[in-house]
Formats: C-alpha cells, structure tokens, sequence
C-alpha cells in the first residue's frame, strides 16, 4: 500500500480518476481537433474527391492541385497578388510595433507609479476588453471620416497602437518586476525613460511577444473591409475571401485557402507558447 | 448643519490640492501614458458616447442628425420583432455558450494541468486551436451541409435515416450554431486558466493535505479556485465579449437573414441597421443595449465569482 502512494505524483488522486481524466480528455480533444482535420484534408483532395458522392473525410490521393490552382488565380488578379500580401504584412508590422511601444508605455506608469487617475483608468481598460469592433463601428466610422482617414492605411493601423488587451496583459506582466531593481537605477541616477527602456523592456520579453502575437492574429484575421475600398490597398484575407467566394469551380483552391488562413496563427502560436503562457500568468484582474 | 456643509467642503478642497500636487509630482507617468490615452480615448471612449448619443437622433448619414428622443428605444422594443427574435437568440445563445465555454474552458484547463509537460502542451495546442483558426469554422458547413454531400447527412442516411435540413430548418439552427460556437470557446480565458493553474502554489496543496483534504474535487473548491480569481475574473470578461457577439458563425453557415430568423443575432441585427440600412440612430441604439448588456452580465460573474471558495 505504501509503495503504491510513493509512486503517486500527487497524494490526493485515485487511479480511476486519472483514467477517467484521460478518457474524457482523448473525447474532447478529438471533437476539437477532427474539424481542423477535415480542414486540413479537403486541401489536399482532387477536385473529383471534392465532389464526390457519397462524400469521403479523409483524402485519398492527396494532390497540391488546389494550391496550384491558387497561384494561378493570384497571377490573374487585378492587382499584383504580392501587393495583397504587402498590404497585410505592412499594416501588422507597423500596427503591432506601434503598439508595443505605446501600450508599454502606459504599461509601465499603470504598473509601477501610484498616480491620481491612474487606477481608473485602468479600470476602464479593463471593462473595454469586452469591447469587439462592432458595438463601436459606427462611431468610428464617423470619426475616420472626418479627420479623412478612410480609405488610407492610417484607419487600421492607429486605432490597433490603442487595443486594450496589449496594455491590459503588459501592465499586468509589468508588476512583478521586482521595485528594487527600478529604485536601483534611480539611484545609479537614470531618468525615466532610461529606466523604461534599459531595465523594464528587456524584462517583459514574454509579454512583448505575447502582444505581438495577439496583435497579429488580430490584424490578421481582420479583412479592413469597412474602412479600405481601393483595390491597391486591400489585405491578404480579404483577397483569399474573394477567391473562396468564387463557387464550384474554385472549391478546390477555396480549401487551400481556408488552410493558409488556419495554419499561420495556429503556427505562430505552436512557436511561441511557453513566453504566452509565461504572459498569462500574470493576466488575473485583482479586485 | 452649515457649519457641517463647510467642513465637508473644505476636507474636499484639501483632498483636491493633495491630489493636484501628486498629480504634479507625477508629471513624468502623464507624459508616458499620453500617447495611449489619446488613441484610446479616440477610438474607444469617444465612440462609445457619440454611439449613446445617436442612439437619441435619426440619422442616415446625408441629412444631419435628428434629435428623437426615446423613439428608437421604442421603437426596438414594441414594433421590431425581428429585434426581439434576435434579443431571445442572443440571449439563448450567450445564455448557453457562456456558462458551458466559461466551465469547459476551466475543467479542460484544470484536467490538462494534471499531465506530463509535452502531452500538455500537445493538448493546449488542439484545445486552443478552433479559437485562433481564422476562417476554419466554414468546414461545419460541409458537415452539417443540407444536402446529401453533408457528411452529417450521409451519416444519417447510411444508417437508413432520413436527412435533415441543418442549416435551414429552425427546428435544429440553434443548435448547430450552439455547438460550433462552443468548439471555438476555448479563447484567451482558457489559456489564462492553464497559465494560472500553473501558477498556484504547490506547498498548498501539500498543506491541505497534511490539513485531512481528501481527493481533487476538495482540492479544486478550497484551494485551487480561490487562488485562480483574478484570472477567472479576467477569463468572465474574455467569455463576454466572445459569446455576446456571436454573428459571423451564423450568418456563414444559416445565411443572412437565416430561415425565420431563427439564428438572427443582435449583432446582425445591428451590421444590418449600421451596414445595410444606413439607420445609424438606430443602429447605435442596438449598439447601446447590446454594450448595457454586457456590462450587466459583467457585474453579476464578478458578484458570483466573490463567493467562489466560501
């Protein structure tokens, strides 16, 4: 019986507990995963599995004929298919870098310094979180077009330096840097904004790449579609819509776009998980 | 009774001037957080009052708007049905995928806690996955499509049943739309949850045992929770945002507007005002009721969450 409890990693688990934990996740791993598996999957199939009757799940004989059929169609656009593809990697560098930067900023004041309107701030922070596009769309809209905005790169890219859950997950990482490492420096006489760029940046690392990461998924899952109409400036996902929007004829190449669109965040997320994770950590709201 | 008012008026002048010269001491934290004050008041705050106040006016964007008062409110409430449809669907599905998200978001998070390093990272990967995977919830139409080619439908007839119109049949719209949006619910909540259960310290739980704490279920309620509230505060408002604007799912897989509007969702309702009619008053009006709700339903999870672990 002892020797039992010694082998144990933890004292309060039953052994048909832990088989039925394993159980339940296998069940619901697979329902989370199958889909993306299909996904996957209709990629690679040949126009004829497509369409085939009764519709088969797994490929058969897998084929790169669908992203073939993409090149070809990216050659036909109207626009060169690479100034898509600019557009996209433009607006979420400069959007997501803008964002580390500003964000941190503010980051590290709302972390550190205890100052009048500070914590309220952050509280309104906080409540904006539950904020997505929508409930403020039209408003925004107004004020883009007002200060002549639309249709320009500026309407994606500004509004994003201002997401809350950047600020919300660095001043949340920020406060568990140690004060007397930033007293330290005071006293070896550096101003602020050496402080804030020689010691507290390079500790938050984690959260620099967590921002990044979710910024990019933002950006990029975002098609800008309400603020931008001239073709020249449209983004990657916008244009793999159009192309999916095609029907039959292009299911085939429709389904190695909804691949591309998948693979890219889910990648960057594989690649970085343990600074994410490390970044979460520290994302409870305390009361 | 004056004299009280004075003293009262003057323990409030002292706490201003206090505040004031702190807020001079702290001149440096008003410039480092400038920037992001600006932009976040631009495009977050600002819009949130200019949308309270449209919500008052009619307004289609050519003519300059037209102060109505209340009639918009009205007007939702007793003379749009398609609105109260898509209040009741919003609220059903919110209702469902919330609470069902918000749970499964923690005991998957708290089960995949419990095993070895890599298996664990393998399996936050695949739990994670549907939520960031861009446009992947489009191969639920391929399942669930209304034709023989669905793979459902095949299933259904290969076992000699007759097919069904998933997508086009309100009898059974909901509930394809509840089930796709609960498999992309595990979000940024379900990944502060792991975080956070990493983080627990681990010489409490040997206490409580050596304190006659029996098995896991004990030890989620006296320990686990209460040390995770912060981050079930912070996954609560991440559910929020997620289940109450629930549109693009529906609209892609039932259409827009879907069979009776048995998938119409608030937010449709509102694309459909804000893009479509160029109704903007009224528009923002949804927009308000919608932001209302969500600020309610924000204030009764954090009074639920105070008394976890009591």
């Amino acid at each position: 019986m002892k020797r039992i409890k010694l082998k144990r990693r933890q004292p309060n688990r039953s052994r048909g507990g832990d088989i039925g934990v394993y159980l339940v996740l296998v069940l619901f791993a697979a329902f989370m995963v199958i889909p993306l598996i299909f996904t996957v999957c209709q990629a690679f199939k040949p126009l004829d599995e497509i369409h085939k009757f009764p519709p088969t799940i797994l490929v058969r004989n897998p084929t790169l004929d669908n992203f073939g059929d993409l090149f070809a169609i990216m050659g036909q656009s109207y626009v060169p298919f690479t100034r898509y593809i600019f557009n996209t990697v433009f607006i979420t560098a400069v959007g997501t870098a803008g964002q580390l930067l500003i964000a941190s900023m503010g980051a590290y004041v709302l972390a550190k310094f205890d100052f009048p309107g500070g914590r309220k701030f952050f509280v309104i922070i906080t409540t904006a979180l539950m904020f997505n596009g929508y409930i403020t769309q039209i408003p925004n809209y107004l004020i883009m077009a007002k200060i002549g905005w639309i249709d320009t790169f500026l309407a994606p890219i500004i509004p994003a330096f201002a997401a809350p859950m950047g600020l919300f997950l660095m001043k949340q990482f920020m406060e568990g840097i140690p004060d007397s490492l930033i007293e330290a420096a005071k006293i070896d006489g550096a101003k602020e904004w050496g402080i804030f760029v020689k010691i507290v940046m390079p500790n938050v690392k984690p959260a620099w790449l967590t921002l990044i990461i979710f910024s990019v998924q933002s950006l990029w899952n975002n098609p800008q579609a309400q603020y931008i109409y001239s073709e020249d400036l449209k983004t990657l996902p916008y244009a793999l819509q159009q192309i999916t929007a095609g029907g039959v004829a292009r299911a085939g190449a429709a389904a190695a776009v909804g691949l591309i669109l998948m693979i890219v965040p889910i990648g960057v997320f594989i690649f970085s998980e343990s600074n994410i994770l490390e970044t979460m950590a520290s994302s409870g709201i305390k009361e | 009774m004056g004299k009280t008012l004075a003293l009262y008026f003057r323990k409030k002048k002292r706490e201003r001037q206090i505040a004031w010269k702190k807020a001079k001491m702290s001149k440096n934290c008003y410039l480092f957080i400038l920037p992001y004050a600006i932009l976040f008041t631009m495009f977050y705050i600002v819009p949130i009052g200019m949308s309270l106040v449209l919500s008052f006016t009619y307004y289609n964007v050519l003519e300059p708007p037209k102060f109505i008062g209340m009639q918009n409110y009205v007007n939702l409430i007793l003379a749009d049905d398609v609105f109260l449809t898509a209040f009741k669907n919003t609220f059903v599905l919110a209702g469902i995928t919330g609470p069902v998200g918000y749970l499964a978001s923690f005991l998957f998070a708290w089960l995949i806690n419990e095993l070895p390093r890599y298996l664990r990272a393998v399996a936050i990967v695949c739990f994670y996955a549907p939520s960031i995977a861009g446009s992947a919830y489009t191969i639920w139409q391929m399942i669930f499509s209304n034709d023989a080619y669905g793979w459902m439908n095949s299933i259904l007839q290969w076992l000699g049943m007759e097919p069904k119109l998933w997508l086009s049949n309100p009898q059974y719209m909901l509930t394809v739309v509840i089930i796709v949006t609960l498999w992309m619910s595990l979000g940024t909540g379900f990944l502060a949850f792991v975080a956070g259960l990493q983080g627990v310290d681990r010489a409490q739980y040997e206490a409580a045992y050596v304190d006659g704490i029996k098995n896991r279920w004990q030890e989620l309620w006296y320990i686990t929770l209460p040390s995770m509230k912060p981050m079930l505060l912070f996954g609560a408002i991440n559910t929020i945002a997620s289940s109450f604007n629930v549109a693009d799912v529906p609209e892609f897989l039932c259409g827009f507007p879907s069979t009776d509007y048995a998938v119409h969702t608030v937010v449709s309702h509102l694309k459909d005002y804000g893009n479509t009619k160029f109704e903007m008053g009224y528009a923002s009006a949804i927009a308000t009721v919608l932001f209302l709700a969500m600020i309610l339903c924000n204030k009764l999870v954090q009074a639920i969450i105070r008394r976890v672990g009591k």
